[in-house]
Order: structure tokens, then sequence, then C-alpha cells
């Protein structure tokens, strides 16, 4: 994986030393709140319902374990021994104390990390296929791409004050593991005709209140080219993004309202003017990243058989690991979904044997996923069951990829000051009605996306069941849609009707699930089914 | 009203006021003019050679349409003054320098000294712009080349 150079640590050590500043002059009185917050923003540091919360960068999701071992050591030392993996792939501290960030950002500056933009109107933290680089079907690595435009992002002078946050994504496969097209900007890394290696841009997409899915706005951008076009993309949104409505700010709404043909227009002009400004940064750049991610070094000739007789380990099995590209090894995702637990949470001694894992069983890398689990992306078939007995005992064992327990789940009332509901005693509450491994084996696929409030960091619209806490006259009230999805057949989920309390959505949830098994047809997922029949017999049965 | 001017040019300052956007597309022969967010900074472009100062108006911090007026401004060859007015904040220093800004009339007077602290927060930069400076991708692959 990438590692800083003196030039990349001297960056992330001014910003510590910058923000230490900031922080005594906060502390001081000189600067006001109002004043403050923007500066605390830019370093990821909100103030919550209860306590200041820390969200910390994870660039395209890659962590090393040595990263992963001081973010749990974090956890104990400065919050109450946990953390948070958000649908960003990101990782929040929720117990944070104001005078301790200094430190807190020091000390992650010691392995390479930092919380820079990772809140604010600014281009955010770049996630990424949480299998890149371990995936049977991607044509390259996508984080290098993704590191240039870390990079490029990073305190870029033009774009820090823009109408709205901003989001990339970037992916290198035709199986969409990022819900690549819901991102402000999503690239696909492609190849042409010629074989050459380009960006394909999609350019508006988002969640919120308005999602939408974004339309390709150039099909390929030589690779050599992709900052500009960022450059561009970025320009046109800075100066006629809306800024009159913060609802109506994020790039999908501008050109929602122009379109896409007269935004590419003024996109391909800026861009013909950009590209004589000798801005993007060589192939020999791009190459110094890309050797970074070359492949650790595998094992030939490994054996592929596993032994299944523990017949717990081979559901999980089953269930968590995925095709590697290269022979005798598996892609193993580590469930961070326990029954009855909190989505996406981690205490600090799981992010310490995850680490120590990834050390001894994974090539030193993890990966975060946006939908709060984390990857061992290089494991050994042969060393399956060890691994899987350790994560049992820490329990992380956990069989559920994918299905209807894997919920996406966004901090909601419990934590954050903008939601209407609680989003995680209704995650608690779905995974413990369908604790029963062989009814969610036999519904098969199910994403399950929750979010507190219209924000939709828990990405309901994406859920092939979704869930939107909303307030009704002062008590939580939640709204059930269907049909949503974030991968490469990308679509918006629909409302079923009127909400429901908490236990009344677990109810519903519950009856859409008996008509799908009642209506399904061969190999169809509870999305296919839906897709098929539509909305009414759902409806019936739930309201019926 | 007292207005702390903070400024990075050899050059005099020009005592021409500075007529608005409208005012200069109906007169066009003012020597200094201002121009708000909302603006096409582009339009000037054709009289860039009798500007001598351009004031950008930031009515507030928030609005960042100013940093892209400034360095399309730079981009197309503009050397007279830039001049960032209003709601202009110690934070944004040094992002505003970046992009071409080069004297501040902030409306809350910032002192010279913590002007020259914030211009030197970053040791060096990712990004090519338009103050000159080398970006980091140009110094990596200088110092491969001479070893
Ligand atoms: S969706 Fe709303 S409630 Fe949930 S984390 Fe985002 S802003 Fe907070």
């Amino acid at each position: 994986m990438y590692q800083y150079d003196h030039y990349d640590q001297a960056m992330v050590d001014a910003r510590v030393a910058e923000f230490r500043g900031q922080v005594e002059r906060r502390l001081s009185g000189e600067l006001t709140e109002d004043q403050f917050k923007p500066l605390r923003l830019k370093n990821g540091l909100y103030l919550q319902l209860h306590a200041y919360m820390l969200r910390v960068a994870i660039p395209y999701g890659t962590l090393s374990s040595r990263q992963m071992r001081l973010l749990g050591d974090i956890a104990d030392k400065y919050d109450r021994g946990y953390g948070h993996f958000t649908t960003r792939q990101n990782l929040q501290y929720n117990w944070i104390k104001l005078e301790q960030t200094p430190d807190i950002l020091a000390d992650l500056a010691t392995v390479e990390m930092h919380a820079i933009q990772t809140s604010g109107n600014c281009i955010r933290n770049i996630s990424s296929d949480q299998y890149a680089g371990a995936a049977a079907d991607e044509l390259v690595d996508p984080r290098p791409y993704a590191e240039l435009l870390r990079q490029w992002s990073s305190f870029h002078p033009e774009f820090d004050y823009l109408p709205r946050k901003f989001k990339f994504a970037v992916i290198a496969s035709e199986t969409d593991r990022a819900a690549m097209r819901l991102h402000d900007i999503g690239i696909q890394i492609v190849a042409n005709a010629a074989g050459e290696i380009g960006a394909k841009f999609h350019v508006g997409g988002g969640m919120g209140r308005t999602p939408m899915i974004a339309p390709v706005i150039r099909e390929f951008v030589p690779a050599l080219q992709m900052i500009s076009y960022a450059e561009a993309c970025l320009r046109v949104y800075n100066r006629y993004g809306r800024r009159d409505n913060k609802y109506k700010a994020r790039i999908k709404i501008l050109i929602h309202e122009i379109g896409a043909d007269e935004y590419r227009r003024q996109v391909e002009e800026e861009f013909a003017h950009i590209l004589t400004l000798g801005l993007e940064p060589p192939a020999a750049e791009l190459a110094r990243i890309q050797s970074f991610f070359a492949d650790p070094s595998f094992e030939a000739e490994l054996p592929e058989a596993i032994d299944r007789s523990d017949p717990d380990f081979a559901v999980w099995l089953d269930q968590n690991t995925v095709a590697h590209k290269h022979p005798g090894y598996t892609v193993v995702t580590i469930s961070l979904k326990p029954i009855g637990g909190i989505p996406g949470d981690a205490s600090a001694d799981q992010m310490r044997l995850m680490a120590d894992l990834a050390r001894d069983y994974s090539f030193d890398e993890l990966r975060v996923t946006h939908t709060q689990n984390i990857v061992l992306p290089h494991v050994k078939k042969a060393d399956l069951y060890a691994l899987w007995q350790m994560l049992e005992g820490a329990g992380l064992g956990s069989a559920n990829l994918d299905l209807i327990s894997d919920i996406i789940a966004c901090p909601g009332l419990d934590y954050c000051s903008l939601a209407n509901a609680r989003s995680i005693p209704l995650a608690q509450k779905i995974s413990a009605r369908f604790a029963d491994m062989d009814r969610q084996r036999d519904l098969g696929e199910l994403k399950v996306k929750i979010s507190g409030c219209i924000n939709a960091c828990g990405h309901h619209h994406a859920g092939h069941i979704g869930i939107l806490g909303v307030d009704r006259k002062g008590t939580e009230n939640y709204q059930l849609s269907f049909g949503g999805s974030e991968a490469a057949d990308t679509s918006l989920a629909q409302i079923t009707g009127p909400g429901f309390s908490e236990d009344g959505v677990v109810d519903a949830l519950e009856k859409a699930t008996e008509v799908y098994l009642a209506q399904r047809s061969d190999g169809e997922r509870f999305l296919d089914t839906y897709r098929r029949i539509g909305m009414a017999p759902f409806k019936e049965a739930i309201y019926g | 009203m007292v207005e702390t001017l903070l400024r990075y040019r050899g050059d005099e300052a020009s005592a021409a006021p500075a007529v608005s956007f409208a005012a200069f597309a109906d007169a066009g022969n003012a020597a200094a003019v201002r121009i708000e967010p909302g603006d096409d900074a582009r339009a000037l472009l054709p009289h860039l050679s009798q500007l001598a100062r351009i004031d950008i108006a930031f009515p507030s911090f928030g609005d960042g349409r100013g940093y892209s007026a400034a360095r399309i401004l730079r981009e197309n060859g503009y050397t007279g003054e830039l001049r960032a007015v209003g709601d202009v904040l110690i934070d944004q220093l040094s992002h505003m320098r970046r992009c071409g800004f080069d004297a501040f009339a902030p409306d809350r007077p910032i002192s010279a000294d913590a002007a020259a602290k914030a211009f030197a927060t970053w040791p060096e930069v990712y990004q090519k712009t338009v103050d000159g400076r080398t970006p980091i991708w140009a110094l990596r692959h200088r110092e491969t080349d001479h070893g």
C-alpha cells in the first residue's frame, strides 16, 4: 500500500501544528465557536449530541495493520474503548474531548493518518472498491488513481469553500462495490479500444434528500489528464453550484437544473483551458504511486482444497469469502454485524486483533467497506480455518455478509445532532428478529440500510430494503422503501406508503420477506422479485 | 472605517476607486473594478491590460467563488493587483494567495505578523496553481532526475 515520503509527512505534520494552534485559540476564547466551527470541520471534528466526534480518514478504505492497531489504541486512550466504521470507509470516535484532539491527530500522524477534509464543504476522503488489488474481476487496481486524487484534493486552495461537500469514488471493475454512481463524482477506470487506460467520469450522483444516479459526463478521460478533468468539473461546480439553499447545493442539483449536456459543455470548455496550464502530475508520478500497490509476494502452487468438516466454518466460508485473483488465496470479509450488535462498531481489542490477523494472514493489509465491515484481502485458503477460529473467539465470526442482518445503519439519534430517529436500536431489533442463520440464508442476499434522517448517511435509498427515520409530531417514525441498489444495477428505492413505529417497521419488513418467499422464482433475490412483481403485492401484505 | 490593507506587491497601490462590475461593463475605461461572487470574471478578460486592480468581494468567507475568479484572472495573464475584500479571515489567507491574490482588505484587521505566519503554513504544496510554487509531484521527480 501507499507509503508517505517526507513531503506527505510534512503536509500532515503541518496540519497537526495548524490545528493545535486553532484549538489553543478556541480554548483561550480568541476564536468564537462560530469562527472555530469551519476550522474544526476541516479536521473532521463535529460537535454531536453528547460530545465531540472525530472522523478519521481512511483513504480508499485501505489500512495497514500498524494503522489499525493505532486506531484501537486511540479508542482506548481517548475514547470509550471502541470506534465506529462508517459508510464512507472512515472511522468515527464518538466521545472525544476538544483539548485532546491535537494529540490524537499527532498520534495518527505517526502512522501516516489524519482527519483532513473528512467534513466541511470540500473534497472529502476518496472511497474505492474494498476488494481492490484482490478482486478477480478488476481491470487494474483503482487505488493509485484514488491516491493521485487524494494528493490533488488535499488542501486544494480553490476548492476549500465549495457550495457543499464533495465525494469521489474510484473503481476499476464492472461490479460496483463502492456505490460509485451515488457519488458527486464516480470514476470507473476503463480501457479504450486501443487498450489505453483512462477514467470514465460520472458526475452528479448522491443520496440525501434528492437521491440521484450520476450520469456519464465523459466516457474516457486519458489517465494522464484525469486530474485536469477533475479540476474542470470542480471549477464549474464551484462557480455555478447553488449557494442560496444548502439543500440544493450539491452538484447533482446543478446538473439536474442545467442538464448533463450543458454541464458537460462547460466542463469541456474549462478542461480545454486547463490542459494548457500543465498542472497534471506526470506519468512518472502515477508510476511511482502504482509501485506501492504492486501485488504482495503471493506464493505459487498453494493448495486449493479447504477442509469443510466443521459445519459452522463451512457456513462462514460460503458466506463471507469471495474469489481472489491469485490461485490459493481468497478475500475474507470480517462482519461487524453480530446479531444484536451496533453495525460498524468495533472494540479496541477487536481492532487490535484484526490488526494482528492482517499481519499474520493478509500481508499486513485491511480494508474498510462502505457496508461497515472489514476485509482481509489476501488470505491463503490453507489459513482460513485458523483465521475463522480466531474471529469466532473475538465475536467477529458472523457469517452474514450481504444477508438481512448485515445492516447498514448510520449513528442516528443516539449520537447525531441532525437525526430524527434512532437507527442503531432498530438495526439491533431487525437482526434479532432474523437471528436464525438458516432463515437468513434462505432469504439470501438482502441489503437493509437505515438512515436516521434525510441526509441518508445510512444509504437507505440504495437499500433492497431502505428505512428512513422521520419525525412525526415529535415521535420517531420510520418510512419503509424497497428496490434500491448501489451495485452495478444502481436504482433508487421506492417508498411503500405511510410510516411505522419502530416495532411496526420490523413487522412490516418481516411481512415483506414472506411475500418474497412466497413469490420468488428460482434464483431470484428479494430485489429481483420486487423488480418483477412490483410494489402492489408487498403493499397489500404490509398495509392490507 | 479603518481598513487595514495587507499588500504583497512591489508597485504603488492604486488609489483609483473600484467601480462595480456593472458600471465597468457600461463605461469600460476604469482602472479598478470590484467583482461580486456572482459576477463572471471571464467577462473582464478582454480588458485586463487596462486594469491596475481587481477587487474580489467575499461577503462571507464560506462563499468560495472568488477563489475560482482569482485563478481564472491569473491564468489568463492578469498581472495587476488582485485584492480579496470583505470577510477574509486569517485561516483563508494562504489558500487565497495560492489562487493569485496579492492584496487583502479584511473587514476585521489582520496583523502583518499573523499573515506572515499564515502564509508559512504549508511547507510544500500538492497542486500547481498560479503562485509559482513548485508542486510536490514536480519536486519528487526533479529529485529523482538529479539522483
Ligand atoms: S443520516 Fe442523518 S441521522 Fe444519520 S448520521 Fe447522517 S445526518 Fe445523522
